[in-house]
Order: structure tokens, then sequence, then C-alpha cells
């Protein structure tokens, strides 16, 4: 392998970085709304939110960035295969850090959103000062997980044409007729980035075992 | 100052108070007092709107309703004390403090602070203000919660139990703290069995078992001569058989 063929991976690798923090940092910002819908006092907003995480967990990845690839295509949208995709990996990023988001929240004592009410505190300032942060922090190992995942999960863009790190691998492979090397190098890469993205997660989840109340 | 008319709350289908009626004049004291589960937090709960009831409810010359506006006006005027503290752990001792006052009442970060590091000295938090709550003893903890609660100068305190989550040796910090708070002109409803605090305090104790009011009396009426079998054999379990209360009675601050 010359110089070439690295330079052709690593432009995979950039799209790999790429769609995945893009698909992370739209999923957060939309995550944190279905989070905070999820444990608002409203049913609808509850049932709807609800709905939504159940569709994207109850359902495979690779099906939902079909849908979403075919399902803008068929609804006269002629995206960019790098837009539909994007849009794909953050409905489902949405979806889970939603979850994740909902569980932290929920696990903050009850005690603190009654003390910053008896505080005469309005909902924004309860959120945003008293129970967010708390969550968050308590999300942190989680989120961190979620990412890790997200990474590896957009190998599966490949399978909508979107030329990132594994079908860059693949397209090598089949012209270069060398398969375990290729991916050896490939899964080295996907290794290089999550590996201390899970340890960091990991030595987090310690620290904040260690500081539980 | 504080007016509960035929106040009543479910639980679902289980009823937690049944028809409380009280008033409370401004500047008085009262100990309510009872067994576990007879409705006590539940009962100042809804006076600060944290649980819901059905009745009326009037603190001041405002009448409890569902929109936020009269929730809003009665919890200005409301401080509330809980048994676990309920401090912010995220924040320093000063950050709690200044915290609601610089939101609701948009004071200045340096009046607020200046405010709260008033408030800290009055409940003898000398030094602590920029620790975080972790970091102080439980007595600590719950005097600065009573500082928390005083930053937005309110005209009653509500106290849960504010002292049975602490060290036995840490109990009398916080009491001296509420008489002090109570010799002030504060007007003040704790639920609490710390019978030496209401004997010295209190003006009237109330005695509440299954949602209800059973007997209400000043101290030396109630302990001395309680009318109702149930407030008999409470006190007879809370109190020592000599009668005298179990906790040491509380000096005042000086
Ligand atoms: N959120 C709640 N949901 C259901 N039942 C409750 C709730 N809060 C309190 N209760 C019930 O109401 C009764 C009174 O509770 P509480 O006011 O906490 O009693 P106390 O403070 O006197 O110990 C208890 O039987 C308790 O189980
Ligand atoms: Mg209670």
């Amino acid at each position: 392998m010359g110089t070439g063929e690295y330079l052709f991976l690593f432009r995979g690798l950039q799209w790999t970085l790429a769609l995945s923090a893009v698909a992370f940092a739209c999923g957060a910002l939309s995550g944190l709304p279905i989070a905070l819908a999820r444990t608002s006092p409203w049913p609808v907003l509850q049932r709807l939110t609800a709905g939504y995480i159940a569709l994207f967990q109850g359902t495979p990845l690779l099906m939902q960035l079909f849908v979403t690839y075919y399902g803008l295509a068929l609804l006269g949208l002629s995206l960019d295969a790098w837009v539909a995709v994007a849009i794909g990996f953050t409905l489902h990023a949405s979806a889970y850090l939603g979850e994740i988001w909902r569980g932290a929240i929920e696990a903050v004592p009850s005690g603190q959103s009654e003390a910053a009410k008896a505080l005469n505190l309005g909902y924004a300032s309860r959120m945003v000062d008293v129970v967010l942060p708390q969550a968050l922090r308590i999300s942190l190992p989680a989120t961190i997980g979620f990412l890790v995942q997200l990474i590896k999960g957009t190998s599966l863009a490949a399978f909508v044409g979107f030329t990132e790190l594994a079908r860059s691998g693949s397209q090598l492979s089949n012209q270069i007729f060398k398969p375990l090397l290729v991916f050896g190098i490939v899964g080295a890469l996907y290794f290089a980035i999550c590996w201390p993205l899970s340890l960091y997660g990991a030595r987090l989840e310690r620290r904040l075992a260690g500081t539980a109340r | 100052m504080i007016v509960l008319e035929h106040v009543q709350k479910h639980f679902g289908a289980f009823q937690a108070l049944f028809d409380i009626n009280l008033s409370v004049r401004a500047g008085e004291k009262i100990v309510l007092c009872g067994p576990s589960g007879s409705g006590k937090s539940t009962l100042i709960r809804c006076i600060n709107y944290l649980e819901q009831s059905e009745g009326r409810i009037i603190v001041g010359n405002v009448e409890l309703s569902a929109g936020s506006k009269a929730v809003n006006a009665v919890r200005s005027d409301i401080g509330m004390v809980f048994q676990q503290f309920n401090l912010f752990p995220h924040l320093t001792v000063l950050q709690n403090c200044t915290l609601a006052p610089r939101r609701t009442r948009r004071l200045s970060k340096a009046d607020a602070e200046a405010k709260a590091r008033e408030l800290l000295a009055r409940v003898k938090i000398f030094d602590q203000a920029d620790k975080y709550p972790a970091q102080l003893s439980g007595g600590q903890q719950q005097r600065v919660a009573i500082a928390r609660a005083l930053c937005l100068e309110p005209k009653v305190m509500l106290f849960d139990e504010p002292t049975s989550a602490l060290d036995p040796e840490m109990v009398k910090e916080v009491l001296d703290t509420m008489v002090s708070l109570a010799e002030d002109g504060m007007t003040m409803i704790c639920v609490t069995h710390e019978m030496g605090f209401a004997r010295r305090i209190a003006d009237r104790v109330i005695f509440m078992a299954q949602g209800r009011i059973v007997e209400e009396g000043p101290p030396a009426e109630f302990f001395g001569n309680p009318k109702h079998e149930r407030t008999r054999k409470f006190l007879g379990e809370i109190l020592p058989s000599s009668g005298t209360p179990i906790v040491p009675p509380t000096t005042p601050l000086k």
C-alpha cells in the first residue's frame, strides 16, 4: 500500500468523523428537547416523545437509514447522499440521546426540583440552573458510550452509497486485492478513535461513582 | 397570615388529609407533630403548592389556585427547609444562596452576594461561602438551607423535620438557629419532634394523626394536660416517663 492508498482511507476517515460529529451535534440539539418533553408534566408531549424513542430503539439503524434515504427522495427532496445520511443519523441520535438524558433527568433526586420550586424558581431556571447540570454529569458516561456506538454505526452509511471509512476500505480492497491488510487498517483506525473515548467514559463513570452522594 | 379551610388531599384513592382547618397569625410559631405518615409533610407542602389540594389556602392576601400568578405570589412569601437539606450540590454555598434572588428578584450579583453573606453570618456559617455543600457537615448544610430560604425575605418559614436527618451532636446548632429566627418574630410552621424546642418557642402545638388535626393548644396545656387518648399515647412514646424532653434544652444564640 502506497501513500495514495493511505490518503484514500484517510479521506474516508474524514467523512466518518464529519458524519459522526454532525449526527452527534444535531442529535444532541434535538435530543435535549425530546428529553425535556419526555419528562414534562404534559401527557401529550410525554406520549409523543415516548413513541418517537420507541420507534428508533425498536428498529435496526440500517432500516432507519434506508427509510430516511429513500423516503426523503420519495417526498421529492433530491438531497445530497451526505445530507440524507446525516438526517438519518441525526434522527437516530436524537432518539437515543433523548432517552439517555430522560433517564439522567429522572435520576436527579426529586428534592432538587422541589427545593427549586420552594425558592419560586420557574421551569426554565429549575431546568437550566438546577436539574440539567446534575443530569448532564450523571449522563456523561452513557452519552460517551453512545457516541462510540454512533461512530461505529456510521459504517452503515456505506449501504446507501455514502463513502465513509468502511466503504473506502471495501473499494480499496477491491482494487488492490488485499482485504485482510486493508480491513485491518480500517479496523485499527476505528479502534484508535473509539478506544480512547471508551476509556474516558469508563474513567468518568468511576469518578462519578466515587463522588456519589 | 395563613388560612386553611377544609383542606383535603388525595393521592389517587388514598386520602392523606381530611378537612384541615387552620389559621396562623403573623408572627405565630406553630409546631406540628404526630406519628409518621399522619400527613404533616403533606400539609405543609400544600401550603406552598408542592402538593395540589382541595379546599382553600390563603397566604397573606393571596388565595392559592392553579394559576402560576397565585402560586408565584404565595411561594415568594414562603421559605421552606427540608429534612434532607436539598442544597444544590453543583453550586457553592454562596451560589446556592444567590441563585433564587438573582433569578426571581433580578438582584445584581453583587447585591445578591452581599445579602447572602449577611444571612450566612447570621446562621453562623463563616468563611465557608465558597465551599460545596458536600464539604460541610449536616448541621452546617441545614443552616445554609435556612440562609438560602431567608435570602428571599420570606414572611413565613416552613420546616419539615429539619433535624431528623442530623447526627445528634448537630441538632442543637440547627435548633438554636431556628430559635433565633423565632425570636426575631418570623412566622413559622415547624414539623418536628423536638419537644424541648416546641415548649420553648411554640405558641401552639398541633397534633395530627391519620390525616386529621386531633388536638391543638399552647405547649404548657398540650404537654401538661393532653385531652385525647391518641395524644397521650404519642407523647408517652416520644417523651421519657418523667415528661422531660429527650433533647437537651436549647440555649439562646448570643
Ligand atoms: N406522593 C405520594 N404518593 C402517594 N402517597 C403519598 C405521597 N406522599 C405521601 N403519601 C402518603 O400520605 C400519607 C402522609 O404522608 P406524609 O405527609 O409524608 O406523613 P408525615 O410527614 O406525617 O410522616 C402517608 O400515608 C404517605 O404514604
Ligand atoms: Mg414527613
